[in-house]
């Protein structure tokens, strides 16, 4: 195979075809989304399933029936996008996985393009499963190809851990031949019916495993051990991209630290029992949450053995690790920095593009609900969580796909009013539709405004299920009065007539949708070059 | 050897097709790199910064560590400003004049200016009228590429090889603006000290 250049996330997904798969699933979501951008543009050539999917629970579940049908598929996400597939993710691992799966979750540390910077390794570890953790591209394929092995030889769902850093760094990579796809060969129906009778054995089965799992991860070359036999006051345990940052600074000390790079979980016990038993002060670093560090920590520390990182805070406990960060812990000297920097260079934060349908919508709502002073806008995930800036300052929350629906029916029932929801397209269908059905059935006092702009726009304008009529069908499906189904056009010259619909719809006393169906400017611009081609 | 080069600017004004170029070349080169890049939420009409890392040895951190950089390449001159702690003490900043005012709170461009002069090697380039002499403003990023090529480490026939390769799909009109574009970058930085 050639050599590749690409990025960390296609890096994986390349690992995924290269391993044979039939299918793979997901939904966009930042830093994850470029593994499935690459399984669609390379699918029918290489003849396999690419789909984005409405929901990551939905595109884990398509997965899962792939592996009882005997073959091979992967599925992605953003780690937060775990936690909607968090229930297909923890019962899988009681199922007996029959053809190799593997998940691919990319976390956030940092926060670029996410609201939370949870660390998937606690995922792997509450389905007592196995998390690989590339630190670098060529890692990153070959994990993910060795994933499917894992799968198959211990029937799990197998994790592969990438973070942002290395999900959106471009680097080579050196592939190795294609193999074949499986053929189907279908699970046992006792081995996935988890009736209590079943998953009891199931369940026991996967505590079986575990001795096994720690086998695998001890002796696997993805980890390794450097010991410094001159030196034995520090020891550095480094996982996943944490180990570059160790190794960009490594050869400023002197002597040299032991260092032990942990790429596999469960954590390889013996390795680090090896390192503990070479040295005094052992440094965690690691990017996310302290997980290994607390692992070996535990409650009260070793005796005699001085364990610092994280917890200790010689690593923030929050934000995402750098090279300058780590320097600092393994207590070298920063490197010189100039004194020209200046403290007046404003931020440019992300926002709205020129001519969005968005601020059309956001104009008319900040007007309509000028008179209401008590009003509360409930907002979403998505481009329109950015008028939450200045100049707009158009909504007051944004938690998790979906909530905003929920959030302003439960606002309504606490007595806020106006109480509105405001939801882009693809996350309504992602988790908006449930809670609208709830607010259907006892027609509460709220207004949801769905801003359907025809694309996943922030995500870089992935196809969505429903736009225009289709999306108002399943609105009016759900049972919402069909008097209180508005549509409006965001654009300036209709900003009155808008006002106007959405302070009609605040006065009505019951559940009201309001569409606001403009396409996204960029997906505009694409559409066109895409005619023009 | 190794060139650690931050590429800055503002979404929408091609760093990552920069940045691109720039990993094709060092890959045409044999050289080792590393890139990093910003998608998702930061890309909308924000700041938008590249680290790039070019090697003939492994290359560990993705990102360039303080006071490390060799190279400053901006299409903004404001954005060139926010990332010098990054700059190493004899790093250079090449970086366009045109201000690219999508902020309430810009600063006045001759302070912006002045702070970049504080910087012994600087270079400055008009990159919005050699875009327009080269036939398109999009181009900025190729004038800006060319104005810093003669401090990268990759040669300049095989950075051309990259554009050609790179723009080939939008046609042979639109290879010779950027080729235009490269070589008028490249000639106005030779001439400004």
């Amino acid at each position: 195979m050639t050599n590749e250049l690409i990025l960390g996330d296609e890096a994986a997904a390349l690992g995924a075809v290269h391993a044979g798969i039939s299918a793979g699933y997901s939904y966009p979501g930042t830093p994850a989304s470029e593994v499935m951008e690459f399984l669609v543009k390379i699918s029918k050539k290489n003849g396999f399933h690419a789909h984005w999917c409405v929901n990551e629970k939905v595109a884990y579940e398509e997965a899962l029936g792939v592996s009882f049908a005997g073959k091979r598929s992967i599925v992605s996400m953003k780690h937060v996008g775990l936690n909607v597939a968090a229930d297909p993710f923890m019962n899988s691992s009681i199922t007996r996985i029959n053809g190799g799966l593997v998940v691919l979750v990319a976390d956030d540390p940092g926060m670029h393009s996410s609201q939370n910077e949870q660390d998937t390794r606690y995922y792997a570890q509450f389905a007592q499963t196995i998390c690989l953790e590339p630190s670098s591209h060529q890692e990153a394929y070959d994990m993910t190809r060795k994933a499917f092995d894992l799968s198959e030889s211990f029937h799990i769902p197998v994790v592969i851990r990438m973070v942002t850093r290395l999900a959106h760094s471009r680097g080579r990579v050196k592939g190795a031949p294609r193999r074949e796809k499986n053929k189907a060969h279908r699970a046992a129906s006792q081995d996935w019916t988890l009736l209590p009778l079943n998953a009891r054995r199931r369940f026991a089965a996967l505590v079986e495993k575990q001795p096994m799992l720690l086998k695998f991860s001890q002796g696997s070359p993805f980890n390794s051990l450097n010991l410094n036999s001159k030196n034995n006051k520090l020891g550095i345990v480094a996982s996943g991209i944490g180990y570059n940052y160790v190794m960009e600074s490594a050869r400023d000390l002197s002597p040299a630290p032991s260092v032990l790079k942990i790429c596999t979980y469960p954590l390889p016990r013996s390795l680090i029992k090896e390192l503990m038993e070479h040295v005094d002060d052992i440094l965690v670093v690691e990017e996310g949450y302290p997980f290994v560090e607390h692992s070996i920590k535990g409650l009260f520390g070793i005796k005699g053995k001085n364990i610092s990182g994280k917890l200790s805070r010689a690593l923030p406990m929050t934000g995402e690790l750098n090279p300058d960060t780590v320097r600092k812990a393994m207590n070298l000297e920063p490197l010189e920095i100039r004194k020209s920097v200046k403290d007046w260079i404003p931020a440019r934060p992300p926002q709205l593009c020129k001519g969005c349908p968005h601020i059309d919508t956001f104009d008319a709502l900040n007007k309509a609900l000028r008179d209401y002073p008590k009003a509360v806008v409930f907002s979403d995930i998505g481009c329109y969580t950015l008028g939450a800036l200045p100049p707009y300052h158009a909504v007051d929350t944004c938690v998790c796909m979906g909530a905003s629906v929920s959030m302003s029916k439960g606002g309504a029932e606490a007595g806020i009013y106006p109480s509105v929801g405001v939801i882009g397209d693809s996350t309504f269908i992602h988790s908006g539709i449930t809670p609208l059905l709830d607010a259907v059935s006892s027609d509460r006092d709220m207004t949801v405004i769905i801003l359907d702009n025809s694309t996943v726009a922030m995500t870089g304008g992935q196809p969505t299920m429903a736009s225009g009529d289709k999306l108002e069908n399943i609105v009016r499906g759900l049972g919402v009065d069909l008097r209180h189904i508005r549509r409006i056009n965001p654009l300036k010259k209709h900003l009155d007539e808008n006002i106007h619909v959405i302070r009609e719809e605040i006065e009505h006393q019951g559940l009201s949708v309001i569409i606001a169906l403009r396409p996204c400017i960029q997906e505009t611009r694409r559409r066109k070059k895409e005619k023009k081609k | 050897m190794k060139q650690d080069i931050v590429l800055a600017g503002v979404g929408g004004q091609g760093i990552l097709t920069i940045a691109y170029i720039i990993d094709n070349t060092a890959q045409r080169s044999g050289l080792q790199f590393k890139q990093v890049e910003v998608h998702g939420m930061a890309q909308r009409g924000g700041a938008v910064v590249s680290h790039v890392r070019l090697s003939d040895q492994a290359i560990f951190s993705d990102l360039i560590p303080k006071g490390a950089a060799d190279l400053i390449l901006s299409v903004e001159p404001l954005e060139a400003l926010r990332y010098i702690d990054f700059l190493a003490p004899e790093g250079t900043v090449v970086t366009s004049i045109n201000p690219y005012d999508n902020i309430p709170d810009y600063p006045d461009i001759i302070k912006v200016r002045d702070a970049v002069k504080e910087i012994s090697r600087h270079v400055f380039v008009d990159s919005g009228e050699l875009s327009g002499e080269a036939g398109s403003s999009k181009s900025q990023n190729m004038v800006m590429l060319g104005a810093a090529s003669r401090f990268l480490v990759l040669k300049e026939k095989v950075l051309l090889e990259s554009i050609e390769e790179l723009f080939k799909v939008k046609g042979d009109q639109v290879i010779d603006i950027n080729k235009k574009a490269f070589r008028l970058g490249k000639k106005a930085a030779e001439n400004s000290k």
